[in-house]
């Protein structure tokens, strides 16, 4: 992490669910994808922000956490299939228990980590339960 | 192209081998594999190493050279040394370019050789090293570790397949038996799926014995084209094939989160190549970073159904001595796992098979053997087929 231009690039991503879609193919991309895989050349992106709605392909409970993320441990890692297509990887924060695959999930703001005591704050995405 | 045959090899100890250095144990591997091949520095051509993150690792880039100068390689025979780099397939990918140099007519005897030095830094700063395989800006952002990523995968396979933990473990006790036979071995204690179950949970469901090590070790081949192997063994292992496939780089965007196509497209390729099926291979090292990661494999490479890996795990089918041994070496999770040499050690494993000079590891009359090494989640795989057999 530690790079603010690198982090700053993808604020909107981050923070709205922004992505993009192939106007040729009618394929959307989150994580943005700036050339189409399925035209390559051939295609048309445009920016789309998305619902933030979805369901839980698979996930796990993290108890070794990744650099920067230990004050969160135990977290659920999960991957989600946003309703529009694209699959993503985020967190998924609440009761454990109710994560299971299938669960309908949306997405909400939230602290992702920070650089130590004085570093960048990191902001983001993570997703609930959709019920909650 | 030319037919290409292995005519030496050689592994250093695996482990942490905190007295040695990257350099140290390369050296060791270079000049014992020069022994066994009985070729001398002069009859060299080129090298090509495999090696995931020296920089991170042991804060040294540039190893290519660093390598070819500490062998002797460099200051008057100046061979050119090239490092090839892709995660924990390094060494996969630098022994096909050194039999595609030597396939090509551009090199006669090439060395091929992997090495990692992980030890240097702590557990954490070695994971966050090896996290960079995977996608760090989507995946890394949100907390995933190389374990959870693993752990994503196996939570569907036994959602979707009914595999259990039990099975999992079952890869683990297998290979700890097959590394108590290996003198190389990191690991040479046997454990039972009782252990497995009780060590302690990394990312749900995957145990601490669930994941290979963190380890130092390196390992050489010397490649030489199959006309004149003879002039310098007589068992030289031939290829059969090589064959590299990629993915995308993030587990999410994959057609299936519990199939590596990328292991799928090698094996069709590789196959192809060898004019071989997967029933015709009689053991194979395959790429064990994770428990669930064997249980894929063995069903990507055609030797179990897809979602009955687990079964004919716990059937003991890739025992020695079962259908289609798997891991003979003690595989990445008891042998070790340095993440630039697995890819060479593995073929090290299988040319030592096949020349019968395993010994207690040994599979009785082996004539095919595969490896499988991959990078990251299956962004990157890359397989071999050797044959005792031109």
């Amino acid at each position: 992490m530690s790079s603010v231009p690198r982090f700053w690039r993808n604020l909107g991503s981050r923070y709205n669910l922004e992505g993009t879609r192939c106007d040729e193919c009618g394929n959307y991309f989150y994580p943005p994808r700036n050339f189409c895989v399925n035209c390559r050349r051939s295609g048309q992106i445009e920016p789309y922000k998305f619902k933030g709605t979805g369901e839980i392909v698979t996930y796990t409970l993290i108890h070794t956490a990744a650099e920067g993320f230990e004050g969160q441990a135990p977290y659920t890692l999960a991957i989600i299939k946003l309703d529009e297509g694209p699959r993503l990887t985020s967190q998924v924060v609440g009761d454990p228990e109710k994560i299971q695959i299938g669960t309908r999930v949306r997405s909400v703001f939230r602290k992702l980590g920070e650089d130590g005591e004085r570093g960048m704050i990191y902001y983001g995405t993570k997703f609930v339960p959709a019920e909650e | 192209m030319r037919d290409v045959a292995i005519i030496g090899v050689k592994n250093t100890k695996f482990g942490e081998l905190w007295d040695r250095s990257l350099r140290d144990i390369i050296v060791e591997a270079a000049i014992g594999v020069l022994d066994d091949a009985d070729v001398s520095g002069k009859e060299i051509d080129a090298l090509y190493l495999g090696n995931m993150s020296g920089g991170r690792f042991v804060d040294q880039e540039h190893i290519g050279a660093l390598i070819a100068d500490y062998s002797g390689l460099s200051k008057n025979l100046h061979i050119p040394a090239t490092r090839v780099e892709a995660a924990c397939a390094s060494g996969g990918l630098a022994l096909r370019q050194a039999i595609m140099a030597v396939a090509s007519g551009y090199s006669n005897i090439v060395v091929a050789a992997g090495a990692e030095k992980m030890t240097d830094v702590g557990t954490e700063e070695a994971s966050s090293a090896l996290a960079a395989a995977a996608d760090r800006e989507w995946e890394g952002m949100a907390g995933a570790t190389f374990p959870g990523l693993y752990a994503m995968i196996a939570k569907l396979h036994m959602h979707r397949y009914g595999t259990t933990s039990e099975q999992l473990a079952e890869v683990a006790v297998k290979n700890h038996k097959n590394g108590s036979l290996n003198p190389i071995a990191q690991y040479k204690n046997e454990i039972s799926v009782d252990d497995v179950l009780k060590s302690i949970m990394v990312a749900d469901p995957l145990h601490i014995f669930d994941c290979s090590p963190i380890t130092d070790g390196a390992s050489a081949l010397v490649v030489a084209p199959a006309d004149i192997a003879h002039k310098y063994t007589d068992t030289p292992i031939y290829i059969k094939a090589t064959a590299q496939a990629s993915d995308t780089i993030a587990l999410h965007d994959r057609r299936d989160i519990t199939t590596l196509d990328s292991t799928v497209m090698a094996a069709k390729r590789a196959y192809s190549m060898a004019k071989l099926t997967p029933e015709d291979i009689d053991l194979v090292e395959v790429h064990d970073c994770f428990t669930i990661a064997e249980i894929c494999a063995i069903e990507d490479l055609g030797f179990a159904e897809k979602g009955k890996g687990g079964i004919v795990t716990e059937n003991g089918e890739t025992a020695i001595g079962g259908r289609i041994p798997v891991n003979t070496s003690g595989g990445l999770k008891a042998c070790g796992h340095p993440v630039g040499a697995t890819g060479i050690k593995q073929a090290v494993e299988i040319v030592t098979q096949l020349r019968g000079d395993a010994g207690k590891r040994q599979v009785a009359g082996a004539e095919y053997g595969m490896t499988h090494n991959v990078g990251g989640s299956g962004a990157t795989a890359v397989i071999h087929i050797l044959s005792r057999e031109r």
